[in-house]
């Protein structure tokens, strides 16, 4: 088990998510689509500029900024 | 039963959808007051039943976060609508659940339709409705909106709601024992002051003040300062705490709480997989290829440009019978009409003008139906996701594509619903220069320009012209945002996070009634201001009229002609039957005659439409637009373009029917500008790019004044528009002339 930043994160990694970084504005924005500590993601993919980057949580899919993936800070399994 | 329903829920939940379904064509659009948020009104009518439907913008949750929760917010505590639905994404239980939550803390009498059941019952997710119902203690109903199923069972339910007349008390859930004393503490101050508790649940207010919410913390500092200052220290105390016992903030602990408390419920065996969750589902097999580095942005401009392609294909033949009908009609009034100013005005003024603007009407309507299926698919998302990059190069936003698109970045929007759409962006500096660029897109009121000068010159690659229209329309908006960004708005970026909805087919109906809506306003645009302007512009070109010293002197080159002629030939072209323009039953002499009479009458026009308000405004404006190649006339449409862009097209129609008297030349306006030797591909080219950059029309003028909040921004765009439009064709122009 190894704590990552969201942006480190690789295409098809999982994992949970552990602490939110991010006030003001961001934040609630962030929490607002459910990102919140325990919370299980994993990476779908990055667009084709590498940025944003695309996340299944849920069971549904969002994006956000690499900038922004910064302040999610995410437990991830080892790859099987 | 006389009740208000609201429609509330998440973007991409099925709200609009269902909307459609309860409501069906008895629906109407307007806004909310004083703000540009689009309200939806309609009533849903079943046996005994008749209740007044209202559609709130799709949020995520109820903070002051964004325009659109404000506005729902302010609707359910001010208006008070006897019942909300909130409309939850089945396959999405758990995040859909936080904006239910919230009505819940709020004390709204609320049911749940429980949508798209079908879509997650195939990815294997099983719900107990039986059970969540009981432990949220509300309604809960089973719908897939795109077939209409459970819609009577639902309206059942929240009927039922209305009926029994009890108001829920706010539920009340654990934040947390730092947070639940703070709450306690200070519910008893807002109870005892009773502030604002006509509006809002005492324990609700001092959440809000925990939460940083800045629209009830304005609304308390108005209401009662020293009580609000009072609040506002306990959160201060609050956030210290929290921040130096756990390092986070007090309304990242009240969001924790709020999702502990839906896992407490979902845990209680409400959902049961029946498959194994991870497997592909086929939205994201889609995205493998729709997304993908490579294939993503190939197909993206592939679908755009297939977008054209369908649009101007099969709106030919539509566009062709309004043309004639016009056409037709225009026929009729010249035969019957005894001659003067009644008959030019409604030749030239209302059929040439109202009929140049209505023959597009099918073109628009393939363009938005075109638009709402890629809007409803769920691609336009995948577009943002795509280019949020690139947006952000040019200091905007990845939502400002909406703004784009719907201006007329995929052509045929409206800059107006445009300049409204950019009301999503919550910071100023983006959405101001978004806002501000969005009218260089090319609006479906352009298009008839464009239509037409391709038509005229560069009929050949119609499809591929128009693509080279809307790139160089994108290209130079995002320039021209670039370089606001970087001058009069500096600043740095916002937030981007946006989901991804999965992809669906869009019903028919709902494109159906998108499209119409859509077209509708056009239309309506069309019947009422163009008309009216159309009048205005061809009493601008017709007077004041020649002096008669100047009339005599066409009156006698016409005697010369006639004298200098054979008495023979003369009687020819004078008999009652031998009308001037009937070229196929006289003699080869009367043909010469005939043309050279016409001539004098054409020099005559024009000298008297030169001689007019309008043109001595053109003329005077020759002086200048001369060196990006255009003469009075197109001066005079382009001016009556700042009132609608698709003024332009029947101005000119109108300038050039009046130069022309000959009524079986009116002809398609395309063929006249073709054969004009004034004209040629370059001064079309020029005339194109010009009319893609310089000022946005009058109502998109206001609208930016509104939306910017200073007339100075309305005036600001007609001025920066025009000279970039003025110094980018005489560019064009010049080097063309040069080259070619």
């Amino acid at each position: 088990m190894q704590k990552l930043g969201m942006r480190q994160m690789k295409k098809k990694q999982s994992g949970t998510i552990t602490s939110i970084l991010a006030d003001g504005e961001l934040g609630r924005r962030i929490r607002d689509m459910g990102l919140v500590p325990g919370t299980k993601i994993q990476i779908m993919g990055r667009a084709p500029l590498y940025d944003p980057v695309a996340l299944r949580a849920m069971g549904f899919t969002l994006t956000l900024r690499n900038n922004e993936a910064n302040y999610i800070i995410v437990e991830v399994e080892e790859a099987k | 039963m006389n009740a208000t329903i609201a429609l509330a829920g998440n973007p991409n939940s099925g709200k609009t959808t269902l909307f459609n379904e309860l409501t069906g064509a008895r629906q109407h659009v307007g806004n909310y007051p004083g703000v540009t948020v689009e309200k939806k009104e309609g009533t849903y009518k079943q046996d005994d039943i008749s209740l007044k439907i209202v559609d709130l913008p799709g949020t995520y949750s109820l903070t002051a976060y964004s325009l659109e929760e404000v506005v729902a917010r302010d609707f359910l505590v001010q208006e008070k609508p006897e019942t909300v639905i909130d409309i939850v994404d089945a396959s999405n239980l758990e995040r859909n659940l936080y904006l239910m939550l919230q009505f819940m803390e709020l004390g709204i009498p609320v049911c749940m339709a429980l949508n798209m059941i079908d879509v997650s019952e195939k990815r294997g997710i099983e719900i107990d409705t039986k059970k969540l119902s009981e432990l949220l203690g509300i309604p809960v109903v089973p719908t897939i909106a795109r077939t209409g199923k459970g819609k009577q069972e639902l309206m059942k339910a929240a009927a039922d709601l209305v009926g029994s007349n009890t108001k829920p008390l706010p539920l009340e859930i654990s934040y947390g024992d730092d947070i639940d004393n703070a709450l306690a503490e200070m519910e008893v101050m807002i109870t005892d002051a009773m502030f604002l508790t006509q509006t809002y649940p005492a324990r609700w207010t001092a959440l809000k003040y925990l939460e940083n919410d800045e629209q009830i913390r304005s609304i308390g500092d108005a209401k009662n300062p020293g009580l609000s200052a009072k609040l506002k220290k306990i959160t201060d105390r609050v956030s210290s705490h929290i921040s130096n016992t756990l390092n986070t903030y007090p309304e990242a602990v009240i969001a924790d709480h709020r999702y502990g408390y839906i896992r407490s419920i979902i845990r209680q065996d409400v959902i049961t997989y029946q498959q194994d969750q991870d497997r592909l589902r086929i939205s994201d097999k889609i995205d493998r290829i729709v997304t993908n580095r490579f294939a993503g942005p190939l197909l993206m401009i592939a679908i755009i440009f297939g977008l054209y392609q369908f649009t101007f294909t099969y709106s030919e033949t539509p566009v062709g019978w309004l043309e004639s009908f016009f056409g037709w009609v225009g026929g009729i009034a010249e035969t019957n009409l005894p001659d003067g100013l009644v008959k030019s005005l409604i030749i030239s003024g209302i059929i040439d003008g109202v009929g140049g603007v209505l023959g597009f009407v099918p073109l628009i309507m393939f363009m938005f139906l075109g638009i709402s299926l890629l809007e409803d698919s769920g691609y336009l998302a995948r577009v943002a996701f795509m280019l949020d990059r690139v947006f952000r190069i040019f200091g905007l936003h990845g939502s400002s594509v909406m703004a784009f698109i719907v201006s007329g970045g995929i052509a045929g929007g409206c800059a107006v619903p445009g300049v409204m759409a950019t009301r999503t962006l919550k910071s100023p500096k983006e959405r101001l220069a978004t806002l501000l660029t969005v009218p260089f897109m090319n609006c479906g009121a352009k298009l008839p320009v464009f239509v037409l000068l391709i038509a005229a010159f560069f009929a050949e690659n119609k499809a591929m012209m128009m693509f080279i229209i809307t790139l160089i329309a994108w290209g130079g908006a995002l320039l021209a945002a670039k370089f606001l960004r970087m001058t009069v708005i500096k600043g740095a970026s916002t937030p981007f996070i946006m989901e991804l909805p999965p992809y669906h087919l869009p019903t028919f109906k709902g494109l159906a009634i998108h499209t119409w809506e859509r077209t509708w306003q056009y239309i309506k645009k069309a019947g009422t201001v163009i008309l009216g302007i159309s009048i205005i512009l061809w009493a601008m070109m017709t007077f004041p009229g020649l002096p008669e010293t100047q009339t005599q002197i066409f009156e006698q080159q016409r005697q010369t002609l006639l004298s200098a002629a054979p008495s023979a030939v003369v009687a020819e072209i004078e008999a009652p039957d031998g009308k001037k323009d009937d070229e196929t039953e006289i003699s080869e002499p009367a043909q010469q005659l005939n043309d050279k009479l016409l001539a004098v009458d054409r020099v005559e026009a024009e000298t008297a439409l030169k001689h007019s308000i309008a043109g001595r405004f053109g003329t005077a404006l020759e002086g200048l637009t001369q060196f990006a190649g255009f003469d009075w006339r197109t001066n005079i449409a382009l001016v009556g373009g700042f009132a609608a862009k698709e003024v332009v097209v029947s101005t000119l129609g109108t300038a050039y029917s009046l130069g022309e008297v000959d009524p079986e030349e009116i002809g398609s306006l395309s063929d006249v500008l073709a054969n004009d030797p004034g004209w040629n591909p370059l001064v079309a080219f020029s005339l194109i790019i010009f009319t893609i950059f310089y000022a946005p029309c009058f109502v998109a003028v206001v609208c930016i004044a509104r939306e910017a909040g200073s007339w100075k921004w309305g005036a600001f765009s007609m001025v920066f528009n025009t000279v970039i439009a003025f110094i980018l064709s005489i560019t064009v122009y010049q080097i063309g002339s040069i080259i070619l």
